[in-house]
Order: structure tokens, then sequence, then C-alpha cells
């Protein structure tokens, strides 16, 4: 299978959709376009499973490579592994639901889709990348249109949220770069090829220098501590769809990179500062979940909770244990899903009750009972209910720290497993707030979800569900990618 | 003879239509508009006769070289006087003196032919001249602007003392070296402390050319009182000619003080960038503004410089060429809008996307590929100069370019925030451009979205190198 379909497919739906002047006809050809791409996802995920059972054992899979910029050793190098497939999935599925909630958008439609389609490109192009300069280049291709995004059709503070964001991750991008130049010259080979890169032994003295610089460049993204506060700003003053894809999509490239860059590629560094971003996470695990307990917001609730799930993705790249890493892109999988759901239905209410405010709704549960129950559903699943994706997620990570002896890393394990029960708290008193209780009388006329809606909710939840109920298949596929990082380590 | 035709070439061309429009002015009986489609025709013809018949060589005793990259270099240069002729029809239609101000326009192009061809000192010297004193003329062209002859007499003035310090700098290094041949200098020079203190003067005088901290302090108030045409040939053309030439001197003349010369880069582009960056910050004014932000810019190009020289030569003459798309397709949508309605304060731009998509998203293309947003040009421009500067630099010099960018980022998008996001009652009203504008507009964003992405436009410069 050719990859460069993930590329071209969102790059020709982008180019149509700038000659198209109708907006509805430009609402339909970004839903076929997206459509398209989760049909690609699967066609990938089928092939890619038909070539593990045939017994293909090989690390990277689809391999292809164009000649691009050969004087400074760069290569339009592509290829998958369990991992960038799981993610690749994910894209595509909260792309659909995105462009399917974003169906009422009126203000500069074509230009909103476009920025819709541009960010999905950057996601695609960024999980499916061998080679750290085009890596880099999607990285960034995905930065402005979330600018844009915010900043143009967002709420509230958007001008302010739109330039923290941007600065904040160019500021991470900035740092990657410095890595990643340290990376290119230190190996004596002037390659950004990420194969070629991670035949060599990087000298040590490099790797504790650019080490730091990758992952907290790459951390930025991810919300880690003490970089996180572009999150909340930026995902409330998001529109609806641009929440979804900077939580769903955007956080996940950081995780992604920590894990694929800094982690793989400079192993004896990870192993030293492993106690940092132990203790960084378990920070922002905690502090995230005892922030989120202060906030009345909808959208500051899910922004800051956001973070204290993000906190398990790098607290399980920071334990270094293969069933950790496997459950750090479990979680990144099942949050990205989550998430995404959980924006989508806040973004239906408020559409319909023209407030965020917990304090100012309640007994919605009687007259939009598709939205609430739905709110319900990614509450619990926000909680880690078993049989829901965000269960199987945390659990993988909390076994994978176990498995360490030492006491640190116990304390940690514990530490974070108690913001599960801050989550609870914040989560049910939110949700029952909303839903339980006597109806405000003011929204007595409230319409219950619209098809483009329905069809969104039950795609994504489709997902959480096929990743909660039979989370097997997602574990095989993520875990020998996993297994690869760890034998680096030895 | 047939071997002078070819080599001089550009010269000999853009010297027929110079005459040509000596002619035309004594003639008289052409109106304006006539006049500048007849310029746009030859100054196309121009661009692409600079394509054939090309072959390395050199005249004069080696006082005039030419080669593959210096042809291309010459191209770059006339690709950007053919696109101003465009994107600025309509100041220039409305221009009183319209021969006049493209006869010292090309007559500034012809020197900076010369320079980046010149094969020894003396010629350096002459064609640097001819390339600053026109340009001098050309701010002042606003003839009733009190701010463009100010302008105009800064521009001189300064350029006049910076020749003052190149000139004695020339001198100390045929004192030194007893020769004023690029081939011969670089065998005479030993790093003996005459040697150095030459090198410095003569090093202070490009940093007044390229407007360098400490020697930038006359580009703002030039940029901001000169016509826009003639701010944008200034910050486009002229620092690109002087780019190249700095170039060629640096890697093949000075070579052997390369440990004085590295120094000295690091040091002046960390200041350039972060002075040039600070202070674009506060500017409101949109032309002081691009001002600061080519300052930075050069900062950039220093970085790059500080690499080796294959691949210095190369992301630098690259990023030149995404340099002229961007930073005149940002000059032309400022003048599109200053012609017609007289505003040139960022504020002035609130909410302009509700009634000039078309101008709002061209600005805020030529904005990102400034800031080296990917997929624009730009990106890959200063990519490619901060990777040749990493192979030599510390990390330090490298975190501090990166973080120069961030900042450099925040400002262009203060533009694109006034432009797209804020609120305004009375945007500015609709514009009408000119056809032929237009079309070069749409020419630019083409170039701004594919130089980058056409790997095979890098590798033809890399190869010529």
């Amino acid at each position: 299978m050719n990859l460069s379909l993930l590329i071209l497919i969102p790059l020709l739906t982008a180019i149509l959709l700038l000659l198209l002047r109708n907006a509805t006809q430009v609402k339909w050809v970004a839903l076929a376009g997206s459509a398209l791409q989760l049909v690609l996802a699967f066609v990938l995920l089928y092939n890619f499973r038909q070539q593990r059972i045939e017994g293909n054992t090989a690390q990277i899979l689809f391999e292809t490579s164009y000649n691009w910029f050969p004087s400074w050793g760069i290569s339009f190098h592509l290829g998958v592994d369990g991992i960038s497939v799981a993610m690749i999935l994910l894209t595509a599925f909260v792309v659909i639901a995105g462009v399917l909630v974003s169906w009422n958008v009126t203000k500069m439609t074509k230009e909103f889709f476009f920025m819709l389609i541009l960010l999905s490109l950057g996601a695609y192009g960024f999980f499916i990348s061998l080679d750290l300069f085009i890596l880099f280049f999607f990285l960034e291709i995905a930065v402005i249109p979330k600018y844009l995004l915010i900043g143009i059709w967002g709420s509230g503070k958007k001008e302010y949220s739109a330039n923290k964001l941007a600065l904040m991750l160019m500021g991470g991008s900035a740092l990657v770069l410095v890595g990643l130049l340290g990376t290119y010259f230190s190996g004596g080979v002037h390659s950004f090829d990420l194969l070629k890169l991670s035949q060599l032994q990087i000298p040590v003295q490099t790797q504790m220098i650019c080490f730091p610089l990758l992952f907290v460049g790459f951390g930025v993204f991810t919300a880690l501590f003490p970089f996180h506060t572009w999150v909340p700003d930026g995902h409330s003053s998001a529109p609806t769809a641009g929440s979804m894809f900077l939580a769903g999509i955007s956080m996940k490239l950081g995780g992604y990179g920590c894990l694929r860059i800094a982690t793989y590629l400079m192993p004896q560094a990870a192993k030293e500062y492993a106690t940092i971003i132990i203790v960084l996470s378990v920070i922002a695990i905690l502090y995230g979940a005892f922030a989120t307990m202060m906030q009345k917001d909808l959208k500051y609730i899910n922004a800051y909770s956001s973070i204290s799930h993000c906190g398990f993705v790098l607290l399980g790249i920071g334990m270094l244990t293969k069933t950790a890493i496997t459950g750090a892109v479990l979680q990144m999988v099942s949050h990205g899903l989550m998430t995404a759901l959980f924006f989508a239905v806040i973004g239906m209410i408020y559409e319909r009750t023209h407030t965020r405010q917990v304090s100012e709704m309640s007994g919605l549960l009687k007259k939009i009972p598709f939205v609430i129950t739905l709110l319900f559903i990614v509450g619990l699943c926000s909680l880690g209910l078993p049989g829901l994706s965000g269960f199987v997620a945390e659990m993988t990570v909390f076994m994978g720290s176990w498995q360490h002896p030492d006491t640190f890393s116990r304390a940690a394990t514990v530490l974070a497993c108690l913001s599960i029960v801050v989550t609870a708290v914040y989560i049910l008193r939110a949700v029952t707030k909303v839903a339980m209780g006597p109806l405000t009388e003011s929204f007595e006329q409230l319409k219950d979800a619209a098809w483009n809606e329905k069809l969104a909710a039950i795609i994504l939840l489709a997902a959480i569900l096929a990743v909660g109920l039979a989370p097997n298949w997602l574990i095989n596929l993520v875990s020998p990618g996993a297994e690869i990082i760890m034998q680096k380590m030895q | 003879m047939n071997d002078f035709l070819t080599l001089m070439k550009p010269e000999l061309v853009l010297t027929g239509i110079i005459f040509l429009l000596l002619f035309i002015k004594i003639g008289k009986g052409i109106s304006n508009e006539h006049l500048l489609l007849l310029l746009q025709v030859l100054l196309l013809l121009n661009f692409l006769a600079g394509f054939f018949y090309n072959k390395p060589g050199s005249l004069f005793d080696g006082m005039y070289l030419t080669t593959g990259l210096i042809v291309l270099q010459k191209n770059i240069l006339n690709l950007a006087v053919y696109l101003i002729s465009l994107l600025f029809a309509n100041w220039f239609k409305r221009l009183q003196h319209m021969p006049e101000f493209f006869m010292l326009m090309l007559c500034a192009l012809l020197g900076m032919f010369f320079l980046i061809s010149s094969g020894n000192l003396l010629m350096f010297f002459l064609s640097l001249e001819l390339a600053t004193i026109p340009v001098a003329a050309m701010a002042n062209f606003d003839l009733d602007k009190k701010r463009s002859s100010e302008g105009a007499m800064k521009m001189i003035l300064s350029s006049a003392f910076s020749s003052g310090i190149m000139l004695f700098g020339i001198s100390l290094i045929y004192g030194a070296t007893g020769t004023i041949n690029f081939t011969e200098i670089p065998l005479q020079l030993h790093g003996s402390t005459l040697e150095v203190l030459a090198f410095i003067f003569f090093f202070a005088a490009f940093a007044f050319k390229l407007s360098i901290v400490p020697f930038h302090l006359w580009t703002a108030d030039v940029y901001e009182g000169s016509p826009m045409a003639a701010t944008s040939f200034l910050s486009v053309v002229s620092k690109g000619a002087v780019a190249f030439i700095f170039l060629s001197v640096l890697y093949k003349v000075f070579l052997p003080l390369q440990v004085l010369w590295y120094n000295l880069l690091v040091i002046v582009s960390v200041a350039t960038m972060v002075i040039g960056n600070l202070f674009a910050l506060r500017q409101q004014n949109i032309k002081r503004f691009l001002a600061f932000s080519s300052i930075a810019q050069v900062g950039f190009i220093l970085v790059g410089i500080s690499g080796s020289s294959m691949q210095g030569t190369s992301s630098v003459v690259f990023f030149i060429l995404v340099y002229v798309f961007s930073n005149l397709a940002a000059f032309a949508v400022a003048d599109a809008i200053a012609t017609k309605t007289d505003a040139e304060e960022i504020d002035d731009y609130r909410g302009m996307n509700k009634t000039n998509p078309f101008l709002s998203w061209v600005l805020a293309l030529a904005l990102f590929s400034l800031a080296g947003i990917p997929p624009t040009a730009g990106f890959f421009g200063k990519l490619f100069l901060l990777t040749a500067g990493a192979s030599k630099g510390s990390y330090l010099f490298i975190i501090i370019a990166a973080l120069n960018m961030i900042i450099s980022l925040y400002y262009y998008l203060r533009v694109i925030r006034a432009v797209f996001m804020e609120k305004n009652e009375n945007p500015i009203e609709k514009i009408t451009i000119e056809p032929s504008t237009k079309l070069a507009l749409i020419f630019c964003s083409a170039g701004i979205v594919l130089i980058g992405l056409l790997s095979w436009i890098y590798d033809y410069i890399q190869s010529l190198v």
C-alpha cells in the first residue's frame, strides 16, 4: 500500500475546497474527503495486519522513499509500524467527527474546512514520516491552522489564546529543531533518516544535550508540566472542531514525538532523565486533576482534565517498560477519542443553551436525552470505567509502572492512581448537575441532536467501545513497536 | 570581442534599456501607461535573456568574472526588478517623472551586476558606489513629502560615511598585501594586526550596506520616508546583491582570516537578530515594521554565512530567492493600500479581510513565509540557513537563532491578527488593483508556496556552487 495517499488525499481535498464557491458543496467535499481518509486508515490497518499474519516481522512496513533535497541528506521517507497505524486511525476518526460537528459553521465556511483538512494533512504526514526533516515540516504545518481556527472562529479571549498557543507550540518546535540539528551533525552521517540514525550509536554526551531539547520541545505539545499553560486557554477559546483537533490529534503529535524520536534515538539519555520525566508527569496528573475540581466551565473542565490524562502518556514513556510504553500509546488513542467526543458534546450543549457554565444548567437529560447520555458515557470513560477505552489504557500504564520494584516508581504509580478518585469527583459532580434536577425554564424549547451530530458521536463512540471492549487488537498492534524501543534500551 | 558580448550580456542589455529610456525622455510624447507597459515587456525580455548563451569566464585581466552562480544571482535580481515594475504599477502610473525613476533603478541594478562580477577591489568599490547613489535619489521620489527627502539625505550621508570607511579598509588591505586582485589577496594574508584592522574596516562598511547591528540606524528612517517601490528595491535587490558579493568576499578573498570573521559573524548576527526583532515588536507603521523585520532577516542570513562555504553559499542564495518573493509581496500589498487610502499603520488594517480578502490572504502568505512557517518557502530558507550555521556553530548560537524565530513570529502574527481577527467598524475600503499587479501577486504567492516544495530549485543552486 502506498502511504503517500495519506498525504495526497487531504491535499487534493484542500485544493478542491479552495476552488469551490458554494458553502454546501464545501461541506460535502470536506465530508467526502474525511470519509475517504477513514476508509484509507481502515485499508491500512487491514493490510498491516495481513502482512503481520503472513509473518512479515520487519520493524517498518510499506516503506517508500523519494528524493527530496539529497544534498542535505533529506529524503521523503515514509513508513509505518503498529504505533503509527494506531495514531493514523485515531486521526481519521477525529477528523471525520470534527467535520461533522462543524456542519453549522457559517463564517468563512470554505476557509474553515480548508484549515481543518490542512491540519489533518499535517498530522498524517507527521505520523508516517521516517525522516526527521519532513517530520518537523509536518509538525509545523499543523500549528498555523490551529492559530487561525482559534483566532478567527473562536470565542472568548480568542486573540490572546491563539497567540499564546502559536507562540508556545512554535517555541516547542524551535527546541525540537535544535535537538534535530544536534542529532544530524552528531552521527557523522549527515542524515535525517530515522532508521539510519537508530542504527548509530549517538555519543552519550550529545544525547544528554539533545534529549532534553527534543523531549521538552515535543512535551510542550502534549502539555508537559510546566509548559501546559496553553492548553486551557487554547481549548476553551477554540471552536468545537478546533478543540477536538487540538486535544484529539495535536496533543498526540507531542506524545508520539517524545516516544518515537527522543526516547527511541537516545535510550541512554532517556534512562538518565527518566526520574525527572516521572516527577513532572505525576505533577501534571495531580495538578491537572485538582485544578479541574475548581473549574465551572465545561470546556475548562475537559481542558484541565486533558492535562491530567496526558500526564499518563508521559508517565508511561518515563517508566520505560514495554507494558508502560504500550499503555502510553493506548492512552494517546483513548484520550484522543474520548476528549474529542467530550468536546463535541460540549459544543452540542453550547449550541443549544448558549452557556458552558455548569451552574447555569440543570435537568437537561429530559430535554436533550441523546446529547446528555453521550455526556454520561464520555464522563464515565474519562474516570476509567471498565468497558470503555480509558480503563484499558490507564490500567496498562499502571501495570507497566508497577513492574519497577523500587520505591520511587511505586510511589509515583500510587500517586498517579490517586488522581482517578479526583477525576471521579469532578466528572460526576459536573455531569450530574447538568443532567439531573429540575429543568431550567429557559431551556424548554431545546431540540435534540441532529443527524450530523448523531453520526459524529456514533463514530467516536464505536471507536471508544472497540478499544474498551476488545483491547487486544490494539495492544497486539502497538506492543511490537514498544518492544523495539525497549530493545534499544538494553 | 565575442567573449565580451556573451560574458557581459546582462550588463549590455541593461545599458541598452537605460539608453532607450534616455531617448524616450528626450523625445517625450508617451504616456506613463504606455511607457510602463513597454518597460514591463523590456524587463521581462531582459529577465528571459539571462537564461541563454551563458558561459563562465573573465574579462579585463580578471577584473570582471562570471560563473554559473553569478549568472543565477543576476537572474534573481532581474526577476526582482521585473516584479517591482508589475507590483507597484498603481504608484508608477501616477508618478510625475517615471522614466527617471526607472533609469535610476536600472543604473543601480547595473552597479549591482558589476558588483557581483567584480574581481578586484577597484572594480568592487566603483560598482558599489554605482549601486548606492541612484538608490538615494530614488528614496527622494515622493516629491511632496518632507520625510522622503529626509530619508534620502540620511541615506546619502550614511552611505558616504560607509564608503569612506570601506575605502580606508581597502587602502589598508592594499598596504598590507600589495595587491587589489581578489585571487592574489588570500595568498598574501597572514593574519597580522594591520590585516585584521583592515578587514574590520572592510567588514564595517559591509555592515552598513546590509544594515547589520550596530550599523543599522539609518534603515528604518530611510524605509519609512521612501516611496514603497524604492523601499522594496532597497530591501530586496540591494540587500541581495550585497549579500551575494559578501559571500564570495568572505569565502574566497578573506579565507585565511576565517577564524576572525567567523567569530565576528556570530557576534553581529546574534546582535542583529535580537535587536531587529525587539525593535520590530513595537512598530506601528508597516514600513518601519518591515524595515526592522528585514534587519532581523539579515541576522539569519549571517547565520547561514557562518557555515561552510558550500552550504553557506547555496542556502543564502536560496534564501534570497525566497526573500524576493515574500518581501516583495508584502510590500506590494502595503503599497496598494497606502496608495489608495494613505493607511500605513498596522491598526488601520483591522478587519481588512472582510473587504479585501485577496490582498489579506496574499499578505498572510507573505508574512508566514517571512516568519518561516511551512509549507511556505520561507520555512525551507530559514531551516537551511540554520542547518548550514549549525554545522560549525555551538548549540547556544543555534538556540538563540531558533528562539529569535519565535519572537519574529509574534510580530508577524500581530499583523495577521489585525487583518483577520480584530473587529473594526469601518475597515479599509475595497481596493481595486491593476490586473498586472494582481497577476504578479498571484505569481509571488505561487512562488512562495512552490519554491520550497520543489526541491530541484535548491538542488540546481547547489549544483552551481
